[in-house]
């Protein structure tokens, strides 16, 4: 079976317009009359740069303070916040905590590579001292005695915790609209849906309301929301980041991932938060992507990107790149799939050799996953029973305890996921349903595995469509579950992705971006974020800021 | 203080039999009626058993875990299941787990895993206890035990199905006494409060062929897994504290008939002799039921030992096939064994139970003392160390279960908590065999040496114990005894024959003839001869100064009649007369004390 999956190398014409001109990206200059604060260039499609080391760059000359810069982004943040709702909870101590950042830089001491880096936390991801509640009602004002492993590394390397984004209860949706507590709107079109699950910590990103952020993709939800939001997202390697206070979804699926303006951006804070953690037994001991040290050196993550100013004709040479073909068949809009071969000839133009990868298992992974990721959810949502924490329903007897707590915990989504999941484990189905389910997910793996010997990234887009309108998929939830069919896959494959902006369609007031996902092979971050960078700096035409920014928010 | 947890099945305390209502006449004559009933019967019995391993942390989290600590004061984000919180593998679980397969002559899983076994319930704070399900990490052993002597000895093998790894469940407490219980049924939900410091601690669940026929096999399969874990250093297996938890599963069908009748199982099992006991009660109780013609009535349920009313009653009636919904860990890796590491256990493994009593066996100990030496892995190490310094294997068993045992249960200590050591107990018995001392003096001096230590050496030094064995050193110190007590003398000659025993109880002479026994004695000669003789003289001899520590020592418990009896027929010790507590009786109110 496994033979046929693979195709020899064939040239792409069929997807390129005879023109060999397929550029479709929507060049409508975005209005910059008001830029983040480190964003120093002036040109309206200058390439994005690294906020992080621009930050760096600007505390260490003393150019500005933490304080100040946290200020202007916490302004940024309550300006935006009323249209938007990105966030779930704001924390009281960010100006506290710049100050001691500036307290320490006033005393020449060392700071973190994440100093002054304001990062927004998606809800489902433990804080000490701010509610975790995952989108659910189950968990209203539920504060972990613990932070997450990744946001305390985040924190041990001087990053702000700026807040807890919204998202679809417990990470099931692609929309954040069945968060218990807000719909989070598209920073380019507040009638659109950001994507989900992660929408509150890529809408926050892409209206720079923070820097950076941490969501979590089970799915898609990290590289969905970015998609439709303009922003990187990146999905690491299954085991690469610690899942621990990563409140689960589904526990052989979920990571922690990476929001960021830039792919320089989206890999320091990768680097800061991965690596091998006692306390998740499934992280890697596999060495870091990117080295980061908590020192005043900057990060060796910038001597393996390659600047722009650098770039040769075609940095990419000799670089093979497969282009999933089953990702450009039907059922993926038109305006999506030539803007994602308008990036595939970009990349050939830096050098790269592109081929048509088949993966015939790729439409199987959609059920596989919903099969999957359900079982283990309804596993993983038993402890909300309203004993020990959370909202207890008063009741007579435990079955009713039980039954209550739960009926008025979850919302509809979830209730959803957890029968279908519960079905799917029962006595006499789970043969048919789980057992098979992992049994594509072997093909899958395989097929995958396949694909990147013979090639060094996949291809594909990282949605069949952009953002699509608050509402316009809540009644239909096939519909929204095969949006998630190009990132599906790569969950049950537990390969790293990295999706970023690669053009636009139209819609929304300035037209709506569109993301381009690259998969590479397990462990091999370090490749996508060298190719993404290299793709960033390059493309012409683009600049991927929100009219939101653009609209009056002052600087 | 520990109590000694050395009780094997059958040394635990006697409870009264099993009861039945009715008046005294009709209840013999329904235990002669049941007795017969149940020999057309076969029971059909297989144990589930739960020990707690004594990992220093939890299955999967850092907590230790302390029996009786206040509730939820070790308890951690994992162990109680709050969100975010992940699983890790504490690996002396799987040490453990391969340690027992090993020892139960199981098949290892060089590749097995963890599963998610799903229920409700709120000692469960994840709502899934993690376990092992289809790959359990051991099946296939089985369980060698030697059946006690009184209840008709005899070896028995009984197969083990499996050895699966698991996490226990929290405990259920209720706010009004504390008291807590393992199924309730809540109709005031606000009286539930939930102590997890148990939640997390890791079990070895091993589960038995239904290969027991009587209450007593299932209960001695229990004593020996019990003896096996903590031979292996795996559990302290305390059936009260809850280390070692056996669920039975009784059925019953008549002799002949190869289909198995309907099977009960039975919880609450406190102690081995409520297994013997709760097992017959149950094959009673269905042996009767089929005996009426009522088999109908046998249902698959789980029943309740009940201590008090010494009988089983239904706890809940199975309600269908509970739907576990199984499915493999997905916060865990897979456990991989490799044939290193397992190797590397197996050559580490102890001298087992069953090993040691073969090897006893063949050392010509009898089967008594072999199932009472290897009952305690303390009290065999004991008697190890002292049979390897060179001690006689019979003497040193006799001792050991004696007056060492003897003084252990009196002083509620164990073997270890004794200050004697194997190496003195070996030389004890040397200087008793090269007769450097008497064997009442040894007794003396294992006394001091299990209450204050020392050495068997420096205490004959310190007291000046060593045995006189020159028959004229005897003879100078008799006549210096006699004419140290002229009025004692006079008295005897008087008549007052009876007091003999001062003057044999002088400690000068005492020392000579003290407690060995008579036919180990090769002075025993000598020594009766003197007294005999100066008995015949009608020498009687007072002796006010015998050490009430002597007295102490050497006088309860013992059998000896008479002097005269003793004396009479001459051939016996006579000095033994002074062990004789009628003696000690007169002596006492006599010399005025």
């Amino acid at each position: 079976m496994l033979s046929t999956l693979h195709h020899p190398p064939r040239r792409l014409s069929r997807f390129f317009p005879a023109n060999n001109k397929p550029r479709h990206f929507h060049t409508k200059p975005v209005l910059s009359s008001s830029q983040p604060v480190t964003d120093q260039s002036p040109s309206s499609t200058s390439p994005p740069e690294s906020q992080i080391l621009s930050i760096r760059h600007s505390l260490l000359s003393r150019e500005v303070t933490a304080t100040q810069l946290a200020e202007t982004y916490l302004s940024r943040l309550k300006l935006a916040e009323p249209q938007l709702k990105s966030f779930i909870h704001v924390s009281n101590n960010v100006l506290k905590e710049a100050q001691s950042i500036d307290d320490k830089i006033k005393r020449n001491e060392n700071v973190g590579p994440l100093a002054g880096v304001l990062v927004g936390v998606k809800d489902n991801i433990c804080t000490v001292d701010m509610p975790s509640t995952a989108g659910s009602r189950v968990l209203e004002n539920y504060r972990p005695p613990f932070d997450a492993t990744a946001v305390k590394k985040v924190k041990e390397f001087d990053g702000i915790v700026v807040g807890k984004t919204n998202l679809d209860e417990f990470g099931m949706g692609s929309t954040t609209e069945s968060s218990s507590f807000q719909v989070t709107a598209n920073p380019w079109d507040i009638s659109r849906v950001p994507g989900g699950s992660s929408g509150g910590s890529a809408a926050a990103v892409s209206a720079r309301q923070c820097v950076v952020s941490l969501g979590s993709d089970t799915g898609g939800s990290v590289r969905q929301p970015a998609s439709f939001c303009g922003v990187v997202g990146l999905k690491p390697t299954y085991g690469r980041v610690s899942r621990y206070g990563l409140i689960a979804y589904a526990s052989s699926l979920d990571v922690i991932g990476c929001f960021g303006s830039s792919v320089a951006d989206t890999g320091i804070l990768l680097s800061a938060i991965s690596g091998h953690d006692r306390l998740d037994a499934t992280s890697s001991k596999q060495v870091r992507v990117l080295q980061i040290s908590v020192s005043q050196e900057v990060p060796d993550f910038t001597s393996q990107l390659i600047s722009a100013a650098l770039l040769e004709s075609k940095p990419l040479k000799g670089l093979k790149v497969g282009v999933i073909r089953e990702t450009l068949e039907n059922g993926v809009d038109s305006g999506v799939k030539s803007t994602v071969l308008g990036a595939v000839s970009h990349l050939e133009e830096l050098g790269c050799t592109l081929s048509e990868v088949s993966l015939p298992s790729f439409s199987l992974g959609l059920p596989a996953y919903y099969i999957l990721a359900s079982s283990e959810s309804s596993s993983n949502l038993s402890r909300y029973d309203g004993v020990r924490y959370g909202n207890q329903a008063a009741a007579e007897d435990l079955n009713a305890l039980y039954g209550d707590s739960r009926a008025k915990g979850f919302g509809s989504e979830v209730k959803m996921r957890i029968l279908m999941g519960t079905y799917a484990l029962s006595a006499g189905y789970y043969d048919a349903y789980y057992k098979r389910a992992q049994q594509v997910r072997t093909l899958i793996q395989k097929s995958f595995k396949t694909a990147l010997d013979e090639n060094d990234i996949l291809i594909s887009p990282a949605a069949p469509s952009a953002a699509y309108k608050i509402g316009e998929k809540k009644n239909d939830p096939l519909a929204m579950y095969s949006g998630d069919i190009m990132t599906v896959n790569v969950n049950l494959a537990g390969l790293p992705a990295l999706v970023l902006p690669c053009g636009f369609v139209e819609g929304g007031p300035i037209g709506l971006p569109v993301g381009l996902q690259m998969i590479g092979a397990a462990f091999d971050e370090g490749k996508l974020l060298k190719v993404g960078h290299i793709f960033e700096q390059t493309l012409q035409g683009c600049r991927f800021v929100p009219p939101l920014i653009a609209d009056g928010i002052p600087q | 203080m520990k109590s000694t947890h050395t009780q094997t099945a059958t040394q635990e305390k006697q409870q009264p039999s099993p009861k039945i209502k009715s008046s005294p006449q009709s209840n013999q004559a329904k235990t002669r009626t049941l007795d017969r009933i149940s020999k057309e019967y076969e029971a059909i019995i297989g144990i589930e058993t739960h020990v707690q391993l004594s990992t220093l942390s939890k299955a999967f989290c850092p907590c230790p875990y302390i029996y009786g600590s206040q509730p939820n004061t070790s308890v951690c984000p994992i162990c109680m299941g709050l969100p975010g919180a992940l699983p890790v593998v504490n690996s002396k679980v799987v040490e453990f787990a391969v340690k027992l397969g090993l020892a139960l002559n199981c098949k290892l899983s060089f590749y097995s895993k963890f599963d998610r076994k799903q229920y409700f319930y709120p000692d469960l704070p994840k709502g899934y206890q993690i376990s092992q399900f289809d790959i359990p990490i051991a099946t296939g052993g089985y369980l060698d035990v030697d059946l006690p002597v009184e209840f008709g000895g005899g070896h028995r093998r009984f197969g083990i199905t499996r050895v699966h790894m698991e996490e226990d469940a929290g405990k259920l407490l209720h706010a009004d006494d504390g008291e807590y219980s393992q199924e309730i049924t809540f109709p005031i939900i606000y009286a539930l409060q939930v102590d997890l410091n148990r939640a997390g601690v890791p079990l070895l669940e091993i589960v038995s062929e239904p290969d027991m026929r009587t209450g007593i096999e299932a209960a001695e399969y229990a004593a020996e897994l019990q003896r096996l874990v903590r031979y292996l250093g795996v559990s302290n297996g305390n059936m009260q504290e809850g280390s070692l938890r056996c669920d039975v599963n009784v059925s019953i069908r008549p002799v002949g008939q190869s289909k198995f009748g309907t099977k009960v199982e039975i919880k609450n099992l406190n102690s081995f002799s409520s297994i013997n006991r709760a097992i017959d009660f149950e094959i009673a109780r269905q042996a009767l039921l089929y005996s009426q013609g009522k088999a109908d009535q046998i249902v698959q349920e789980t029943r309740l030992w009940e201590e008090g009313s010494q009988k089983t009653v239904t706890m809940r009636k199975k309600e269908g096939l509970a739907d576990y919904r199984y499915f493999p860990e997905p916060d865990l890796p897979e456990v991989i064994l490799n044939k290193e590491y397992v190797d590397s256990i197996q050559s580490s493994l102890p001298e087992l139970p069953e090993m040691k009593r073969r090897r006893y066996e063949e050392m010509g100990l009898s089967m008594q003392d072999v199932l009472f030496l290897a009952n305690d892995i303390n009290v065999a190490r004991f008697f190890d160390a002292t049979i390897e310094k060179g001690a006689d294997v019979k003497l040193a068993a006799n001792w050991i279960m004696g007056d060492i045992a003897a003084y252990m249960k009196n002083e509620k200590l164990t073997i270890n908590e004794i200050k004697l050591s194997a190496a003195e107990l070996a030389e004890l018995i040397a200087s008793i065999k090269g007769a450097t001392i008497s064997g009442k003096i040894g007794k003396e001096i294992l006394f001091e040496l299990m209450a204050k230590g020392g050495t068997v050496k420096g205490i004959i030094i310190e007291k000046d114990l060593v045995q006189i064995v020159d028959p004229s050193e005897i003879e100078k110190m008799v006549d210096k005894v006699l004419s140290e007590n002229p009025k004692q003398l006079e008295q005897y000659r008087g008549g007052k024959t009876k007091l003999q025993g001062f003057f044999a109880g002088n400690e000068n002479i005492e020392r000579q003839g003290k407690s060995r026994a008579a036919e180990q004695d090769p002075f025993r000669e000598i020594k009766c001869e003197k007294l005999n003789v100066l008995v015949r003289r009608n020498l009687v001899i007072m002796c006010h100064f015998i050490s009430h520590r002597t007295i102490k020592s050497d006088f309860p418990g013992s059998t000896h009649l008479s002097s005269d009896i003793c004396l009479l027929k001459g051939s016996r010790c006579c000095l033994c007369i002074i062990k004789s507590f009628a003696l000690y009786s007169v002596y006492m109110s006599e010399a005025g004390f």
